[in-house]
């Protein structure tokens, strides 16, 4: 027989890889997406290990640059946890942006109309009012999904959207700070309502790594992180088994959108001291990314979350060393963002050339 | 009252540009999060090329050839790579926008006084200028036939891919690759290509949509930026328009009015907080998903085959 018909190349899914095959992979991936941003660099006229060494150092300097790595890194962190438990079962939910705002919101509220509290009370309030706010923020959509049918991410990007402006409702009419006669915002957080520095960041960062064990543990070895990979993996097998499917996408939801609510909480009285329409700023988006490039997995997270925290904290320092604007830390992360997830492929999937198979 | 419709149509443009992209690249299959993206890398060529060169045509035709390359990287992960669509989408927004905010920033450092100005000539053949004879009559003159070319540009558009995908045949090949790829498939369409051609085409449109924010709305200044979440906002509104380029001409005026009507309200009869105004699109189109959803209309949803990537080995 000759191959009459066959294609030159065909596409071929790849068994499981082994774990150890698998991060090598990664690893490789990651490498590969640096020499490609090195080549834009490259295009620029600048000498890319140069530039790569002082993203480097500018990122990891000083105690004080590393503080502000950190501080970008923690929110990140947090929301691409939240992301995780979420797209683990394949719940396309993009609504993080809106559920760390509402959790932002609803621990404003104590730490602004209630500040005279026990510091450690408040604090303890804030940070369940911040996750019920994000937790509720996350139920609505997983309830139209599972009632009915109602698409997720696009829902999910609405909801981002009401959030901000809900914000921009309070700063400028109910939760106004009065004694501010310009430009509309909302009043500093007294230090009674702070969260608290350890080690010279706010808590935020031990609240992240404690998360990073939680959502480990709660998908590895527990029921209710079982039924999520189930759901993920096929809804039929998983109502085949008896599992209730809507409700494990509303608790699920409930948990994801209540841990971006963290995420918001701690932006907001760690990092802000107050609540303003950038408390998100975005993080809600770049998480969706880390949590995807770690595949779904809660310890990869700390690695990707810290590489791009590093690569934004670092690309500060682009302007006065390379004459760079900050942007390119943009572009860079845009760059090695498009490699890696192309890289996905070869990971996935083999390609099979004509009459390769027959031996 | 006027003022207030005219200045809507003017804002609802550029979105009514991206929501047309969006729809013919959602209509094939692929759900791109990047119009953000994608209209930054045309405001950013739009501006630049019109900068230097001073012509109009060429201005609009990289603003075109920028947004279609953004979306050929979209196009090479989620098609033939078969990353995941909303990430890949998410990504290309990420790197338009810091693509056009770097070189517009180069571009600011490289002009006397930092404010990188596009000609005289260029900005007088984008004026609003009344359509002869038509312009003249009253108030719908004014309303309807007096705007800057590009306004009208977008209008044919979308009016051109409403028959193009209701009316052709390759608009019907498009559909059923977005509905059902294996069908397609099955049928002899090369669904590769079909998924090629049009999320280029989609980010083509979307580039022009930017080049209209740069060109038109920046009043001929470039400003980094400058697209600022009407990438977003034209992904809310493929939604509010029901995947219909013909709504979305409708769907655009509604968005373009909700967010010049804090300015415009007289707000001595109706005083709404401000961030309701701007909030109440995404409410509404939230709502509609809702519904449309309830009522499990085929018609007026999402493409079944929406950001589920084709593989043909995969039963």
């Amino acid at each position: 027989m000759k191959h009459i018909g066959e294609p030159f190349v065909r596409v071929v899914k790849k068994t499981e890889l082994s774990g150890g095959k698998l991060t090598l992979l990664s690893l490789l991936a990651l490498l590969l997406a640096i020499v490609a941003g090195g080549l834009f660099i490259l295009t620029l006229g600048k000498n890319p290990f140069l530039v790569y060494q002082s993203i480097f150092s500018g990122a990891f300097r000083s105690p004080l640059a590393i503080q502000g790595t950190i501080k970008i890194a923690i929110p990140l962190l947090i929301s691409a946890l939240a992301i995780t438990l979420a797209f683990k079962m394949k719940f396309w939910n993009i609504g993080a942006e809106g559920q760390i705002i509402m959790g932002a919101i609803f621990a404003s509220y104590f730490a602004l109309f209630h500040d005279t509290l026990p510091h450690f009370l408040l604090l303890l309030l804030m940070l369940v009012a911040g996750m019920v706010g994000g937790g509720l923020w996350g139920l609505i959509p997983a309830f139209f999904k599972s009632k009915f049918g109602t698409n997720e991410t696009l829902f999910t990007l609405m909801l981002n959207y009401i959030a901000l402006y809900l914000i921009k409702y309070l700063t400028e009419g109910p939760w106004r700070d009065p004694s501010s006669s310009g430009f509309p915002k909302i009043a500093t957080f007294a230090p009674n309502a702070q969260l608290d520095k350890v080690l010279g960041v706010h808590a935020g960062w031990v609240i992240a790594l404690l998360l990073v064990v939680f959502v480990f543990v709660y998908l590895r070895y527990t029921k209710q992180g079982y039924e999520i990979s189930i759901v993920g993996e096929s809804q039929n097998t998983a109502r085949y088994a008896g599992m209730n499917v809507g409700k494990i996408v509303m608790r699920t939801m409930f948990l994801s959108g209540a841990v971006c609510g963290i995420a918001g909480m701690t932006q907001a009285t760690g990092a802000a001291f107050t609540l303003g329409e950038s408390v998100a700023g975005g993080v809600g988006f770049t998480a969706i990314i880390v949590a995807w490039l770690a595949r779904l997995n809660p310890f990869y997270c700390v690695v990707m979350t810290l590489f791009l925290s590093a690569l934004q904290k670092g690309s500060s320092v682009m302007q006065s060393a390379f004459g760079l604007s900050t942007y390119v830390s943009d572009v860079l992360q845009g760059i090695i963002l498009f490699v890696i997830l192309g890289f996905d492929f070869f990971i996935q999937y083999k390609l099979v050339f004509r009459g390769a198979r027959k031996k | 009252m006027i003022y207030f419709l005219f200045a809507a149509i003017k804002a609802g443009t550029p979105l009514l540009l991206g929501t047309t992209g969006e729809i013919v690249t959602e209509k094939a299959g692929n759900l791109n999060l990047g119009v953000e993206g994608m209209m930054f890398l045309g405001a950013f060529a739009g501006f630049y090329v019109g900068h230097h060169t001073g012509s109009v045509l060429l201005a609009l035709l990289a603003s075109c050839i920028m947004g279609a390359l953004g979306a050929l990287i979209y196009a090479f992960l989620t098609v033939t790579l078969k990353a995941n669509q909303t990430v890949s989408g998410l990504a290309l927004t990420i790197f338009g926008t810091g693509f056009a905010n770097f070189f517009g920033q180069i571009m600011i450092a490289g002009t006397e006084g930092g404010v990188p100005k596009l000609p005289d000539g260029f900005m007088a053949r984008l004026a609003e200028t009344p359509i002869p004879l038509l312009g003249n009559i009253p108030v719908v003159g004014k309303l309807l036939f007096s705007h800057n070319p590009l306004v009208y540009v977008a209008v044919i558009i979308s009016v051109l891919c409403f028959i193009y995908i209701a009316k052709t045949r390759p608009g019907l090949n498009m559909r059923s690759v977005g509905e059902n790829p294996a069908a397609a498939d099955a049928a002899g369409i090369n669904v590769t290509a079909v998924k090629y051609i049009h999320i280029m085409l989609g980010g083509a449109i979307c580039g022009l949509g930017g080049a209209y924010i740069s060109l038109i709305n920046g009043g001929g200044v470039w400003n980094n930026n400058c697209v600022n979440g009407q990438g977003w906002i034209a992904v809310a509104l493929v939604i509010f328009a029901s995947w219909s380029p013909i709504k979305a001409i409708i769907g655009s005026l509604v968005f373009g009015a909700f967010s010049v009507l804090q300015f415009y309200a007289p707000k001595d009869i109706i005083d709404i907080p401000n961030a309701f105004y701007v909030m109440l699109p995404y409410l509404i189109t939230a709502i509609v998903l809702v519904i449309s959803s309830v009522k499990k209309s085929k018609e007026h949803t999402q493409p079944a085959g929406c950001s589920v990537n084709y593989f043909r080995e995969e039963r």
